[in-house]
């Protein structure tokens, strides 16, 4: 699996993914920087990493949208290529229009560095196969603006077309406002475009990959997104 | 020229932020405030003294970069 994970001003969990993927894929992951207009030739997967791009300044997200590497991105994923945004990522997709709805303030108005419980809603797409539909995955996230919201007609869409993929739950996979820490609509922690090639999910997959973490939990997605395009070769 | 750029949160968008506003309000004692909703301004030179396109302009920057439309909405003026 060649990846490339896109560098932006102050974001700070790129080297995190990096090592994720590496660790994964064994194989080291391009990084690519936002001013680039092109991703290198072979790319397989793209990833856009959490942190503060720009300093969260006008919206999260919402400047790191508009740089030029993101054409590039766009395009790519227009031909099906692989994007998995997470957290800021998620934001920074949102606000380019490959995944619909808005990251808001956490209902709480803090900032939650903490675990959560994660239920994977389906193991068909290439980033949850590495899960079974209905398994819960411990964790962290590290957000102040978690909160999905989208219009009601959006949200329909999702859940009719069953594009959410991963619901913030208790350990036992109960969605329950309690265990939903930020206030996301029904309890969304990811979801995926209409083609399923683009994931956003807000928790930090690749910071639960090794027994040095506490958790290995995170391990899963990259091992199926792995699995997925040793099939596919 | 001078413009001013206001986003406001779309009505039927949670606010929390506006809600804590609301609350502290309560909280000091100031009376008569039914809700409280935050939004944006934007300060903008304009160059030129065309003010079609001055408005154009404006109206491109709020749809690309200054406002959110999924969530919010906002108002263009030319302040002199």
């Amino acid at each position: 699996m060649k990846s490339a994970v896109v560098v932006f001003p102050g974001i700070n969990r790129e080297r995190d993914m990096a090592r994720a993927l590496k660790l994964m894929s064994e194989r080291e992951p391009a990084m690519v920087w936002h001013a680039e207009t092109e991703l290198p030739a072979g790319t397989d997967l793209v990833v856009i990493p959490g942190g503060f791009s720009y300093g969260d300044y006008l919206r999260c997200g919402a400047i790191a949208a508009r740089a030029p590497i993101m054409d590039a991105v766009r395009a790519f994923a227009q031909k099906g290529g692989l994007v998995l945004a997470v957290c800021n990522g998620f934001q920074i997709v949102c606000e380019a229009g490959l995944l619909p709805g808005v990251l808001m303030r956490n209902a709480q108005l803090r900032f939650i560095c903490r675990d959560v419980y994660l239920r994977v809603e389906r193991s068909d797409t290439p980033f949850t196969r590495g899960y079974n539909a209905g398994q819960v995955v411990r964790v962290p996230v590290a957000h102040g603006e978690g909160n999905y919201i989208a219009d009601g007609e959006t949200i329909a869409r999702l859940e009719g077309e069953g594009r959410v993929v991963f619901r913030y739950s208790s350990p036992d996979g109960i969605v329950d406002p309690n265990w939903n820490h930020n206030g996301a609509m029904n309890a969304i922690a990811g979801i995926v475009n209409e083609r399923g090639n683009v994931l956003g999910m807000m928790p930090h997959p690749e910071n639960h990959v090794e027994a040095l973490m506490g958790c290995t939990d995170g391990r899963g997605l990259f091992a199926g997104l792995v699995d997925h395009f040793k099939l596919a070769a | 020229m001078k413009a001013r750029v206001t986003v406001t949160l779309k009505s039927g968008i949670l606010d929390p932020q506006g809600k804590a506003i609301e609350g502290a309000l309560k909280s000091l004692g100031v009376r008569g405030v039914a809700s409280v909703r935050q939004g944006k301004v934007f300060d903008l030179e304009i160059e030129g003294a065309d003010r079609a396109g001055a408005e154009a302009a404006l109206r491109n920057a709020a749809e690309k970069l200054l406002a959110n439309t999924v969530i919010e909405n906002y108002r263009i003026e030319l302040t002199g």
